[in-house]
C-alpha cells in the first residue's frame, strides 16, 4: 500500500499538497466565528454546482418550456423538489456567508498589505457571483425573471453611444426572448462556474502564500532565525511554510482544530439552511419572490419590481440618483469602491481592536448603511425613502473618504508582537 | 356642487383601488385536513376548471395526495373523459377566452404562491353586485376584475353594506363588509369553510410536495442536532491542549 | 467528513501524544454520523434518478382496439415508449408454425421472455392475436415484419416472420428466434389481457 502511494506521489504531489495546503497548514489559534465564513462558501459552492448538475437534467432552457419545466422538477422529478430548494436557499446562502465573509476581511484589515491581491480575487468572485445570481434567476422564467431581467439589462442602456445597440445585442433579440434565456443559461450553468472555481482556486493559493489574518492582525510568520527554539510551534507545519520562517507557537494546523471549528460552524449553518430549505423555502418572499410564481408575461409588468434581496442595497443606490446614467455609475461605483479599499486604508495597523474609535464607528455605520439600503431597495418606493436612500448612498461612500482622510494619520494603540493570551 | 358630490361618490372608490384598504382575512388552511381538501378539489373541478387550468398537476397525484381512490376520483371528479394521469387542463381555447374576458384566464396551479392564501380567501369572498361592470360584479381586494361570480349560487347575491359611522365629526358611510340576500344554497358560515376549503385545495396544488418536505426536514434537523453534539464535543476536546 | 476518519492515523503526528480513549470515542462517533449524513444526502441525487410522474404516465396501460384489424394486419402501439405489435393471424399462418421448430432456439418458450399464459406454442393468450414487444432481443431495433414470401429469402421455407436489419436477426410469426442469429432469446411477450372480445389492455394481466 505504502508504495502504491509512494509511486502516485513521485508522479503527482497529492499528499505534498494536501498536507501543504489543508494537513499541514498554519492557522493562527485567535481565529473567530468570523473565520468559518470562507469554509462555509466552498460548502456552498460545492452544493451549488452538484444540485445545480440535477437541475440541468431535467430543466428545459426555453421560453415555451422553462417554467413548466421548474413546476416539472417540482412536482414529478422524484426529489425535485429538495434539490430545487438546495439550489434556490443555496443562492441566498451563498450571498449571506459571503457578506459576512467580506465584512470580517474590512473589520480586521485582511485586505490590507500583503494581502491586496487576496481582497481583489474576492472581489472578482463576488462580481461573478453577482453575474451567476442574476442569470441563475432568469432562468425559471417567471414574472420576476423576466422583468427583473429587464431592468437589469437596460441599466447597459444608459452606456453613451453604443448603450442601445449593446442592449439588443446582449439580448439577442428586441426584448428579452427566448435568445436571451438560453445565453444566460449556457453562461449560467458552465461559463461563470468554471470562472468562479478558477477564482476560488487562486483566492486559496493567494491566501496560503501570504498566510491568514486574524483578528489581532498579528503576523505568525516570523524572519528564519528570529524566534527561539521555545517560542515556536510544536505542531507539525509544513516544511514549506517552516524553512522559509520561524512560525510561532501562536498557530495550530488547519486539520484537525481548523477543521473541526469549521465543522461545528457547518453543522449550525446547516441546521438555519435546512430549516429555510424544508419549512419556509420562500423565506417570505425574499429568497423566492411570489411574482415569479407566475410565468413571464411580456405584456403585463408587476405591481413592483425588486431584484433579489441581496442586490437590493446596490439598487436603491441606483434608485437613489435621478440622473439615468449617473445612477448606474453610482451604482457600480459602489463596487467599485470596494475594490480599491487596500488602497483607500493608509493605515498600518489591521484589526479594528487597535484602531482608533473613529474607525470602529465608521465601520459599524457602514454595516447599517449596507443593511438599511437593502431594505431602501427591497420594498415599494415612498417619498421618504427616496430622501432617506440619497442620504444612504452619501454616507455610503462617505465611509471609503472618511477611511482615505483618516487613515493617514490614525491615532492606533499599540500592536502587540505577538497574539495576546 | 354636483360635480363636488361626484368627486365624493369617486372617494371610495379610489382608496379601495389602491387595494390595500381592505384588510385581508386569514386563511386558516389544514393541509393535513384531507376532508376539506377533498371539498376544495370538489369545489375546484366544478366551479372553476371550466375557465381555468391546473396545467401542472395531474388528476392522478392530487388523488393519490387527497387520499381518493383512482376510480371515485374519475367518476366524481373527472367530466371531459380525461385519463387519471392526465393533466388537470381545461378545454376552454385560450384565445377565444382572452376575447370573452378580456385576458385569458390564469392558470391557477401555483395562484396560491403569488397571491397568498390570505388573498384568495378574502378576495372570493368579497365579491359583490355593481350593476356598472361586465359581469354585473366587482370585487373588494380585486377591483374591476374581469371574473363573473361563479360562486354566487352557492354564496347568495352578495351586496356591500355599509354603517354610518362618525369619522372626524361627520356621519360617513363606512364599508363594514358584504352581506347577502340569503338566496344562496349556503349559508354565511357554511360558504365561508367552502372557500376555506378552495383555499385549502390551491395551496395544496401550489406546493403539492410540502408535508413531505416538512416531514424530511424535520428528521435532518434533528440529525444536525446530533451531529453537532459530536462534532462540538470533538472540537472542544482538540482545542483543550492549545495554550491560550 | 471522511477527513476525519483519517484522524485517527494523524493525530499521533501532529498532536501532543495524549490521544485518550475520549478522543478516540468522539472521533469516530462523528466520523459515523458525518458519514450517515454524508450517505443521507446522496438520497435525493440517486433516487432522483428513478422515472419521474411523466415517465410512469407514459408508461401506464394501453387500451388497444382491435375490432378493426383485419386477418394477416400487424398494427403498432407505443406502450413504455416502445413499439407493440398487435398481429391477427391467419389459420394457415397458425398452421405452418409448428413446421419450422427445429430450425429454433427455444421453441417451447422456456426463457421467460413471456408471461406465463404466454408460454405455448402461439405465445398468446388467444391464438388468433398476437402480441410482441417489436424491439430486437439483441441490440434493441425494431424488426421489419416479412409477408408473402419475402422471408422466406432469410430462412427457407417460411413465408412470414419478423427480420431485423441491424444484424439479421430472424424471428417466426410467434416471436420466436431462429438458429444461427445474434439475437438469442425470443421476442418479448408483454403483460396483456382482453376486457372484452375486441380490447386489449397492454401493461397488466388478468388476475388469476
Amino acid at each position: 500500500m505504502n508504495a502504491f502511494l509512494g509511486w502516485i506521489e513521485q508522479r503527482i504531489p497529492m499528499m505534498r499538497v494536501a498536507n501543504m495546503h489543508a494537513l499541514q497548514y498554519p492557522a493562527p489559534k485567535n481565529m473567530n466565528f468570523w473565520y468559518v465564513f470562507g469554509f462555509l462558501a466552498t460548502i456552498v459552492l460545492v452544493n451549488q454546482i452538484v444540485t445545480g448538475i440535477w437541475l440541468t437534467m431535467n430543466f428545459e432552457p426555453s421560453a415555451e418550456r422553462a417554467f413548466a419545466s421548474v413546476e416539472y422538477i417540482m412536482r414529478e422529478v422524484p426529489y425535485g423538489d429538495v434539490i430545487r430548494y438546495m439550489h434556490s436557499t443555496g443562492a441566498s446562502a451563498f450571498f449571506i456567508v459571503v457578506y459576512m465573509h467580506m465584512f470580517r476581511g474590512m473589520i480586521y484589515g485582511s485586505y490590507q498589505k500583503p494581502r491586496e491581491l487576496l481582497w481583489v480575487f474576492g472581489m472578482l468572485i463576488y462580481l461573478a457571483l453577482m453575474a451567476e445570481a442574476f442569470m441563475g434567476y432568469v432562468l425559471p422564467w417567471g414574472q420576476m425573471s423576466y422583468w427583473g431581467a429587464q431592468v437589469i439589462v437596460s441599466l447597459f442602456s444608459a452606456i453613451p453611444v453604443i448603450g442601445p445597440d449593446l442592449v439588443v445585442w446582449i439580448q439577442g433579440d428586441y426584448v428579452i426572448s427566448g435568445a436571451t434565456l438560453n445565453r444566460f443559461f449556457a453562461l449560467h450553468v458552465i461559463a461563470l462556474p468554471l470562472v468562479i472555481v478558477i477564482l476560488v482556486f487562486l483566492h486559496i493559493i493567494a491566501l496560503h502564500e501570504v498566510g491568514s489574518n486574524n483578528p489581532d492582525g498579528v503576523a505568525i510568520k516570523h524572519k528564519k532565525g528570529s524566534l527561539p527554539e521555545s517560542e515556536k510551534t510544536q505542531y507539525k507545519i509544513h516544511e514549506y511554510y517552516t524553512d522559509k520562517y520561524d512560525i510561532a507557537d501562536d498557530v495550530v494546523p488547519f486539520f484537525p482544530h481548523i477543521v473541526l471549528k469549521d465543522l461545528v460552524a457547518f453543522s449550525i449553518f446547516l441546521f438555519g439552511f435546512i430549516y429555510v430549505m424544508f419549512f419556509a423555502p420562500e423565506m417570505g418572499g425574499k429568497f423566492l419572490e411570489h411574482p415569479n410564481f407566475e410565468i413571464a408575461n411580456p405584456l403585463k409588468t408587476p405591481e413592483h419590481i425588486f431584484p433579489v434581496w441581496y442586490f437590493t442595497p446596490f439598487y436603491a443606490v441606483l434608485k437613489a440618483v435621478p440622473d439615468k446614467l449617473l445612477g448606474v455609475l453610482t451604482m457600480f461605483g459602489a463596487i467599485a469602491a470596494l475594490f480599491i479599499l487596500p488602497w483607500l486604508d493608509r493605515c498600518k495597523v489591521r484589526s479594528w481592536r487597535y484602531r482608533s474609535g473613529l474607525h470602529k464607528a465608521n465601520l459599524i455605520v457602514f454595516a447599517i448603511v449596507f443593511v438599511f439600503l437593502g431594505y431602501l431597495g427591497g420594498t415599494p418606493q415612498e417619498n421618504w425613502k427616496i430622501i432617506a436612500s440619497q442620504v444612504a448612498t452619501i454616507m455610503y461612500f462617505g465611509f471609503f473618504v472618511l477611511l482615505f482622510l483618516y487613515s493617514k494619520n490614525e491615532a492606533t494603540k499599540p500592536v502587540p508582537a505577538r497574539i495576546p493570551k | 356642487m354636483k360635480k363636488c358630490l361626484a368627486l365624493l361618490l369617486l372617494v371610495p372608490s379610489l382608496v379601495f383601488a389602491a387595494g390595500s384598504s381592505v384588510p385581508l382575512d386569514k386563511a386558516n388552511f389544514d393541509l393535513t385536513d384531507k376532508a376539506s381538501l377533498q371539498n376544495g378539489a370538489r369545489i375546484f373541478m366544478n366551479y372553476c376548471l371550466g375557465c381555468h387550468q391546473m396545467q401542472y398537476q395531474r388528476y392522478q397525484r392530487t388523488f393519490t395526495d387527497l387520499g381518493i381512490p383512482d376510480e371515485l376520483g374519475q367518476e366524481y371528479l373527472q367530466f371531459t373523459g380525461e385519463k387519471v394521469s392526465d393533466y388537470i387542463t381545461s378545454a376552454m381555447p385560450a384565445e377565444a377566452a382572452a376575447t370573452w374576458f378580456g385576458a385569458p384566464p390564469p392558470d391557477l396551479t401555483l395562484v396560491a404562491r403569488v397571491r397568498g392564501a390570505d388573498w384568495l380567501y378574502t378576495y372570493l369572498r368579497t365579491f359583490y353586485v355593481d350593476e356598472t361592470k361586465t359581469f354585473g360584479v366587482n370585487n373588494k381586494v380585486f377591483p374591476n376584475v374581469g371574473m363573473p361570480h361563479v360562486l354566487q349560487g352557492l354564496q347568495g347575491t352578495p351586496r356591500e353594506t355599509y354603517e354610518e359611522k362618525m369619522v372626524d365629526g361627520e356621519l360617513t358611510p363606512v364599508y363594514v363588509g358584504i352581506k347577502t340576500d340569503g338566496d344562496g344554497q349556503l349559508n354565511a358560515e357554511e360558504y365561508d369553510q367552502a372557500i376555506l376549503d378552495l383555499v385549502n385545495f390551491l395551496e395544496y396544488s401550489g406546493e403539492p410536495g410540502r408535508l413531505k418536505l416538512e416531514s424530511i426536514g424535520k428528521y435532518a434537523l434533528i440529525f444536525v442536532c446530533i451531529f453537532f453534539v459530536f462534532a462540538y464535543l470533538l472540537k472542544k476536546d482538540y482545542w483543550r491542549d492549545v495554550k491560550k | 467528513m471522511s477527513e476525519v476518519s483519517i484522524d485517527a492515523k494523524n493525530a499521533e503526528g501532529t498532536e501532543q501524544p495524549n490521544s485518550s480513549n475520549r478522543r478516540k470515542f468522539l472521533t469516530v462517533a462523528t466520523s459515523v454520523v458525518g458519514g450517515l449524513g454524508f450517505a443521507a444526502a446522496t438520497v435525493p441525487f440517486i433516487g432522483s434518478w428513478q422515472p419521474s410522474a411523466k415517465a410512469k404516465a407514459a408508461g401506464a396501460d394501453v387500451e388497444v382496439d382491435i375490432s378493426g384489424v383485419q386477418p394477416g394486419q400487424l398494427i403498432r402501439v407505443m406502450w413504455r415508449s416502445k413499439p407493440v405489435w398487435v398481429v391477427r393471424r391467419t389459420p394457415e399462418l397458425l398452421a405452418s408454425l409448428g413446421a419450422h421448430e427445429d430450425q429454433l432456439k427455444d421453441p417451447n418458450s422456456e426463457a421467460e421472455q413471456q408471461p406465463a399464459f404466454a408460454q405455448n406454442q402461439y405465445r398468446s393468450l388467444k391464438d388468433e392475436y398476437l402480441v410482441l414487444v417489436g424491439i430486437c432481443t439483441h441490440l434493441g431495433c425494431s424488426p421489419q415484419h416479412l409477408t408473402e414470401g419475402a422471408f422466406s429469402e432469410y430462412a427457407e421455407g417460411v413465408a412470414e416472420g419478423f427480420f431485423c436489419p441491424c444484424h439479421g436477426s430472424k424471428f417466426d410469426m410467434a416471436g420466436r428466434v431462429f438458429q444461427n442469429v445474434p439475437a438469442g432469446l425470443n421476442l418479448v411477450v408483454p403483460p396483456y389481457q382482453y376486457v372484452d372480445d375486441t380490447t386489449i389492455i397492454i401493461g397488466s394481466e388478468a388476475e388469476a
